[in-house]
């Protein structure tokens, strides 16, 4: 067994979560700055250049790219040959973006669904867990919004929708947010495995780097089609109207039941954060 | 792309009138930040008649919830919230003399509808520019609902804080009109 300290974990998620928020991944710098040569719309232009040079200021000036730091999302991969010292894993991880959170001045964005107190330190922290084979620990921290969250949809479809049903139900989930989850967005679709899979599935498709093509060719131009389609809605930076409206549309599927054809779409605004640790 | 203003807090109908939906405003002063939470109390006030802690007539509300001001900062980031988790409650502070507000995001049939009535605009700030944002912010202090944290009310000095006009004291909207223009059927 490799033994791991909580402390080493402690450590690395608080600096992952302040990394996250101030500074803006290279890819999601490179699909903004490519976005910019396809944009139509003069204050579209002007948007995404703001965009940029906001990433640059929250660079340069340690302050986070968004006020909007979002609820702490936490996938993490345990090797199965890892033994955490010192405590328990969840724990460790939660006393990281406690810290993470207070040290870096990242906003605490959590609060009672009903009383609206804040809980004052960003926990409860989600966390979604797999076992695999080796002596690793990985942890990818994912801070997500408030604006994008809430357009995001799930459904349950009926499996004679087919692709066609699953595409109309992702382009109408984009057109009905509109200009709400601060476009131009990433869209993270999830197709199959349950109720609650498909939701897991699409919040992780966007930790897939923008750029990179999907591994499996026939999801890759599937992926390439709905992006072509989203765009036409000419929704736009901001919802103002425009030729980028999404910067791509990222796909994770899996089986799924005889009866159910299970679809999640997550939005995810332009400031993508999403910061990986191997311990 | 419209026209350009600068607009200086309090404003007046004649501040408000010209203004277009596409027009780009820069904005200094004194504007008063208020999220959902804040509004909900607000709102409380003006039903039982209390005074309210800022006023509203005039003003600017900037729908925000900054983050915490490292050392040596007057504010975090300072991008706008969504907007349509306001819409409950705009209609009643545009009656009382509310002039404008700033967020991101679609408003309601209501909320647009008590712009023409009683003269108010709406404009969208970048959403995500949430450093950027600070720059124009000079000064912030908390003046109601400590307690509420980033959701607390702030009054803000503001200088050339950056917008676009959405909403119109005609009815127009930028969000609609915008798209039209870009979309391919």
């Amino acid at each position: 067994m490799r033994e791991i300290s909580t402390q080493t974990i402690v450590d690395a998620v608080k600096d992952a979560s302040i990394q996250a928020n101030l500074e803006l991944g290279d890819d999601v710098v490179q699909a903004l700055e490519s976005a910019l040569e396809y944009e139509e719309s003069n204050v579209g232009k002007d948007i995404i250049k703001k965009l940029l040079e906001n990433a640059r200021i929250a660079r340069e000036e340690r302050i986070p790219i968004c006020q909007d730091t979002g609820v702490a999302v936490l996938f993490v991969e345990l090797g199965q040959e890892v033994s955490v010292k010192g405590g328990g894993l969840h724990q460790a991880l939660e006393e990281g973006i406690r810290k993470g959170y207070k040290e870096g001045f990242l906003r605490k964005s959590v609060c009672h669904p009903f009383t609206r107190k804040n809980t004052g330190d960003n926990t409860p922290i989600i966390v979604h867990l797999d076992l695999v084979s080796g002596d690793k620990l990985k942890i990818w921290v994912v801070p997500k919004g408030g604006g994008s969250e809430n357009m995001s949809r799930l459904f349950m479809l009926l499996p004679s929708a087919g692709w066609a049903g699953v595409k109309e139900k992702i382009v109408q989930t984009v057109a009905e947010a509109g200009p709400n989850p601060c476009p131009p967005t990433i869209i993270g679709v999830g197709i199959g495995g349950n109720f609650e899979r498909s939701a897991i599935l699409a919040k992780k498709s966007l930790l897939r780097a923008l750029g990179t093509p999907n591994p499996d060719p026939e999801l890759d131009e599937i992926e390439q089609e709905l992006l072509t389609e989203i765009n036409k809605t000419g929704i736009g930076p901001q919802g103002l109207g425009g030729r980028v409206t999404s910067l791509a549309v990222h796909i994770l599927m899996m089986p799924c039941h005889i009866a159910s054809l299970p679809l999640a779409v997550n939005i995810q605004c332009h400031a993508s954060r999403h910061v990986e640790v191997v311990l | 792309m419209g026209k350009e203003y600068h607009l200086k807090t309090p404003l007046s109908v004649e501040d408000i009138e010209p203004l277009r939906s596409g027009d780009r405003v820069t904005i200094s002063g004194i504007i008063y930040t208020a999220r959902d939470a804040a509004h909900r109390k607000i709102m409380e006030l003006i039903e039982a008649e209390k005074e309210l802690p800022i006023p509203i007539e005039g003003q600017i509300i900037y729908y925000v919830g900054p983050s915490p001001a490292p050392p040596g900062r007057v504010i975090g980031a300072a991008g706008p919230t969504t907007s349509y988790r306001m819409d409950p409650f705009a209609p009643k502070l545009l009656e009382l003399g509310l002039k404008g507000m700033i967020g991101k995001g679609k408003r309601s049939k209501e909320v647009i509808e008590a712009m023409v009535r009683h003269k108010g605009v709406y404009m969208a700030a970048i959403g995500g520019a949430g450093a950027l944002m600070a720059r124009a912010i000079k000064a912030a202090r908390v003046v109601a609902y400590e307690e509420l944290g980033p959701e607390a009310v702030r009054e803000l000095r503001v200088e050339s804080l950056p917008a676009i006009v959405v909403n119109d004291t005609l009815g127009n909207d930028l969000y609609v009109e915008g798209q039209k223009k870009y979309r391919i059927n």
